[in-house]
């Protein structure tokens, strides 16, 4: 058999799961190392199941012994989605005068300070337009379009301020809601409006009957 | 030359032997032209020495390239990046001009970002199933690997392919009218393998998806589509994903408009519902005439498209040119391609390359003889299910002007008699 020297590959072989978190700090690829005897280049080493024994693999009756059960924990690390249902919408509130404070901070410098986006930023007019869509000039935004405040919610808390993605709180995310949603009439705009996840599912958009579902082909026969 | 009833517009009935000769003399001439130019070498080439005459000195060392082949330096084509205001939120287009067959080179692969291009060691990637299953998981890299897998041709399309040329033809090239779609083989873990796994739950019905991008990209399937032919592919074209395809894993629903093909992926979220994410509501929905919006609009239908002569080329002289282009299907195979030259008055069966596979760019060519007059030359495809590809008439009759998405009208290109061509609409 070959003896070639594959350390790290043997590190990895040990700690698997989340463990290869810590140890797998690196920038690129070394080369495959070299054969002795032949100078062949060795090949890729097999992929090491995570999974320790083949007992560990649930539900059992998969017989492939990879993968592992996702904890609890691991999976609320990452499970940040928000249905307009509210299911996901996590603890939390803020106002809209927190929103205000936030707003103009945060988002004003790329959505204008009157939230009608600044196109050379490619950041979209948050909202207006509500009537238009019918017309030759619709203006599709989180007020005139948008069907679910759950996905204002979603979309700002995951992806929003583009330069700081994710760096949000709940509480802020709320606040900025109550701001926004405020702004466009779809919630009071007293300072101290307050949405949280319970009234945020309560919430129905303008434009919450605009949708239909995919009736294609609708030409081509 | 012969002339026939449709000389006007050029003929596709058979050829002269004496325009086949005429078409291998365009060559030369002007390439050869010149002084030793020193400028650096196109992307993804080397530049090496020019020999004088190859015949006569060796040539440069096996694997002077460091083991990983290099273009050449000869060859410049590139992906062109749309000129959207935000250059993180972007997309690059596949040079389709310069296109063979049917495959596209990773390197040249159309990309759509909405949040740049991360870059993510495969060894701390993992990707987690949950929701609406018995039994919620976690997956390695090396687990993924380890499962049996699939490899599979298929197109994916942007369904945001075309949309500047609703209204007035605006960009002049194929690779701006058309440069979103692009074919690789992909191979991975079907998603039914790892659904299986899990155990999914009979209240299920859709599966969000989540990339790890700064976007963190997010799309709801409905479960029969994971069901069926949903990939979750860590290689393309024979080795990993490139980064800007989802590096080290990407999802792939074949026919699928290309945002559903979630990239980077590291979470799949089953539910009984759709998640209403930012980008299957306030993007990728079709707002129609009477101010409803269609939503969920999937597959992407049949289109095809003439790749050579096409935008911006310039045909030096009358003779024989083989009309070439790509033709291809959300919904199954192409059945047929016709092509005409007279914009739409008459139609000539193309051939087909085979083997014409599912959801895949289908190659098709057709000799043609240009007389040297005006001409408008279109291709028009029809798939497996009868689809024909509509004009962009009959398209605008029912989604007006607004719908920004799934364009997938006839697209005409104009030959002007100084052989000068032109995106038109016709
Ligand atoms: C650095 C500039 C920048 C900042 C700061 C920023 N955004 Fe954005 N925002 C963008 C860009 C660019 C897009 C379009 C992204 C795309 O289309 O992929 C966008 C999109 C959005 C959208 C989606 C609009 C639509 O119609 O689809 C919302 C909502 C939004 N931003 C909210 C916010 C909020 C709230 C903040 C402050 C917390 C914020 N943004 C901060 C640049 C920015």
């Amino acid at each position: 058999m070959f003896t070639h020297n594959l350390t790290i590959i043997c590190v990895l072989g040990t700690l698997a799961g989340p463990a290869l978190a810590q140890e797998g700090a690196r920038t690129v690829a070394a080369l495959p190392e070299t054969l002795e005897e032949t100078g062949e280049r060795a090949p890729a080493e097999v992929p090491q199941s995570s999974a320790e024994e083949v007992g560990d693999i649930v539900p059992a009756n998969t017989a492939y012994g990879v993968g592992q059960p996702a904890s609890e924990d691991e999976i609320a690390a990452i499970d940040i989605d928000v249905m307009p249902d509210g299911r996901g919408l996590p603890e939390g509130s803020g106002t809209y005068a927190e929103g205000e404070k936030l707003y103009e901070t945060i988002c004003a410098t790329c959505h204008g300070a009157d939230m009608m986006g600044v196109s050379e930023l490619g950041a979209p007019q948050l909202i207006g337009g509500r009537g238009t869509l019918a017309s030759d000039q619709p203006v599709k935004t989180v007020e005139s379009y948008w069907p679910y405040a759950s996905t204002f919610f979603d979309y700002t808390h995951r992806a929003m301020p583009m330069t700081e993605a994710g760096s949000l709180s709940a509480d802020e995310v709320y606040a900025i809601s109550a701001y926004v949603l405020g702004k466009a009439g779809i919630t009071g705009s007293e300072a101290a409006t307050t949405l949280d996840a319970e009234s945020m599912a309560k919430i129905v958009m303008p434009n919450a009957d605009g949708f239909v579902a995919d009736p294609r082909p609708d030409i081509g026969e | 030359m012969r002339k026939t009833a449709t000389a006007k517009w050029g003929m596709f009935n058979g050829l002269t032997r004496r325009s086949l000769l005429m078409g291998g003399v365009v060559l030369g001439g002007s390439a050869l032209a010149g002084g030793r130019a020193r400028a650096e070498a196109p992307p993804g080439a080397i530049e090496y020495d020019v020999q004088t005459d190859p015949t006569k000195e060796q040539g440069r060392l096996i694997l002077d390239d460091g083991g990983y082949g290099s273009r050449s330096q000869f060859e410049n084509e590139v992906r062109w990046r749309y000129p959207t205001a935000s250059p993180d939120s972007s997309w690059s287009m596949t040079p389709l001009a310069s296109g063979q067959g049917i495959m596209t080179p990773s390197g040249l692969h159309f990309e759509r970002h909405h949040g740049g291009i991360p870059t993510i060691d495969p060894r701390t990637h993992e990707l987690i199933l949950h929701g609406m299953v018995n039994q919620p998981m976690r997956f390695t890299m090396d687990d993924l690997k380890r499962l049996p897998a699939v490899s599979k041709i298929h197109f994916i399309e942007c369904s945001g392919n075309g949309l500047t040329e609703w209204a007035k033809p605006t960009l002049k090239t194929v690779q701006g009218t058309h440069g979103l779609t692009s074919t690789s083989e992909w191979t991975g873990v079907r998603l039914s393998t790892l659904l299986e796994m899990a155990g999914v739950q009979d209240t299920a019905a859709w599966i969000l998806a989540e990339g790890a991008d700064a976007a963190v990209m997010t799309r709801s399937v409905p479960i029969d589509k994971a069901m069926d032919d949903a990939i979750v592919a860590y290689a393309q074209n024979g080795e990993a994903l490139r980064p800007e395809q989802g590096y080290p894993l990407r999802l792939l629903l074949p026919g699928y408009e290309g945002n559903t093909h979630i990239k980077w992926l590291r979470r799949l979220d089953v539910s009984d519902k759709p998640f209403m994410t930012r980008e299957e509501t306030s993007k990728y929905s079709d707002l129609m005439p009477d101010g409803t919006a269609r939503q969920f609009t999937l597959e992407m239908d049949a289109k095809s498209v003439i790749t050579f002569p096409s935008g911006a080329m310039k045909l030096p002289r009358a003779g024989f040119y083989e009309v070439t282009g790509i033709a291809w299907s959300g919904r199954g195979k192409i059945a047929k391609v016709d092509v005409s030259a007279d914009g739409g008055a008459t139609w000539h069966e193309a051939a087909l390359d085979g083997p014409v596979l599912p959801k895949c760019h289908t190659r098709f060519r057709l000799p043609w003889t240009w007389t040297g007059e005006e001409a408008v030359l279109q291709s028009r495809t029809v798939d497996e299910t009868g689809y024909v590809q509509p004009t962009l008439e009959q398209l605008i009759e029912v989604r007006g002007l607004k719908s920004v998405y799934h364009l997938n009208a006839i697209q005409s290109w104009h030959i002007a008699p100084d052989g000068e061509v032109t995106n038109v609409h016709a």
